[in-house]
């Protein structure tokens, strides 16, 4: 192939021999083609990591039902999940909210905000962090709370429990349409 | 005067070291990959900012799809033989070695204990084409739980761990059948799984 000549003309005269033929094999396509293999595997292995989030349920312990720290009003934020990839929240107990139910969406500009806003604020007030509490409706999805889990990430707030909801607030969710 | 003649210099590489370095990486990454496990049912991950990657032993995956059906699929050959011969003492159903051998390479399996046996001795056409119904996540039956509960016996006797419980959901599930398998998860005290995720920008 691409390889010159280079060992100079033969001896004049003397016996004719037979041309020793080269043993070298051209290594330049075998070596493009491992080199290729070798960028697939590495590409398709490192892509194909799952991964995962961890999710702490509150501990239900059947036999001491009442084993439990009770969290000031003041500083729980209740998150309800509704249908159409709606939420809604409020601060306090549903029966007598401290902020009355807003509607949001997840996102930047939805439930992160408030998050971020009220974490501020909660922690000015009271000096504690804020505890957030997911309920997710019979209405919603798995990617709802997904989403949820994943603003408290992206906001740094570690504390949030997830809770079934309540006739009380699914009631709420009806009120503004979102069940 | 004659003009002096340069000798020309042969312009071919010895590539001999450069192949073998490049055949030791193949081998390297081919014996390092793991094929792709094909979801039983098919699966839309939602998407969140977790980078946390999901160890690879010692797991067990709960997928969950197509309108609530619950697929369970646990890590590991050994592991998943005597699962089966502990579920099938549990339901009085006996496994012979060789359909215990067919389980071991089964990533995952959704259905009723009662056709298990069946499900198993179908040929991989077979199965694709076997309407899969889920495992059962009713508190009579109670299959999900003992088949959670069961491999997790079977891998703190074997690797000496706490087996590793993580949910794969499509996004679309209705919660109740997420709160229905974490109900299950909790009842035995299982209170920290992990939800796979696929990976997106915040």
């Amino acid at each position: 192939m691409a390889e010159l000549d280079t060992s100079g003309g033969g001896k004049k005269g003397g016996k004719v021999r037979s041309k020793k033929q080269s043993t070298r094999v051209d290594l330049t396509a075998m070596v493009d083609l491992a080199f290729l293999l070798v960028t697939f595997f590495m590409l398709t292995t490192t892509l194909s990591k799952a991964k995962a989030m961890d999710l702490a349920m509150p501990d239900k312990d059947e036999q001491k039902p009442d084993d439990q720290e009770p969290i000031a009003a003041s500083r729980t934020v209740t998150v309800l999940l509704g249908k159409d990839n709606k939420l809604e929240w409020f601060i306090g107990v549903p029966t007598e909210p401290l902020s009355a139910p807003t509607v949001d969406n997840y996102g930047k500009d939805g439930i992160r905000k408030v998050l971020i806003e009220k974490s501020a604020e909660i922690k000015a007030k009271t000096g504690k962090p804020m505890f957030v509490i997911i309920k997710p409706s019979e209405k919603s999805v798995y990617k709802d709370m997904i989403n949820i889990i994943d603003e408290l990430n992206i906001t740094d707030n570690r504390l949030y429990a997830i809770v079934d909801i309540t006739p009380v607030e699914i009631q709420l969710l009806k009120d503004v349409g979102l069940f | 005067m004659p003009r002096v003649k340069v000798p020309r210099k042969s312009t071919a590489i010895d590539m001999t070291a450069m192949c073998d370095v490049a055949f030791l990486l193949l081998t390297f990454f081919i014996l390092t990959a793991k094929p792709k496990v094909e979801d039983p049912v098919p699966v839309d991950t939602p998407a969140s900012t977790t980078q946390t990657i999901v160890p690879e032993t010692d797991i067990a995956t709960l997928t969950i799809g197509g309108k609530g059906k619950v697929f369970f699929g646990v890590e590991g050959f050994e592991i998943r033989k005597q699962l089966l011969l502990r579920m099938g003492e549990k339901y009085k159903i006996g496994f012979t070695p060789s359909e215990v051998e067919r389980y071991a390479v089964m990533p995952s399996i959704g259905v009723p204990m009662s056709q298990v046996k069946q499900y198993i001795n179908l040929d991989g056409d077979g199965r694709k084409e076997f309407k899969s119904t889920g495992i059962p996540t009713d508190s009579a039956s109670n299959e999900l739980f003992n088949w959670i509960y069961e491999a997790r016996t079977v891998t703190k006797n074997i690797s000496g761990k706490e087996l590793r419980i993580t949910i794969k959901g499509d996004s679309q599930e209705e919660y109740p059948t997420i709160q229905r398998i974490i109900a299950i998860l909790q009842k035995q005290k299982v209170n920290k799984f992990s939800l796979i995720t696929s990976l997106k920008g915040k």
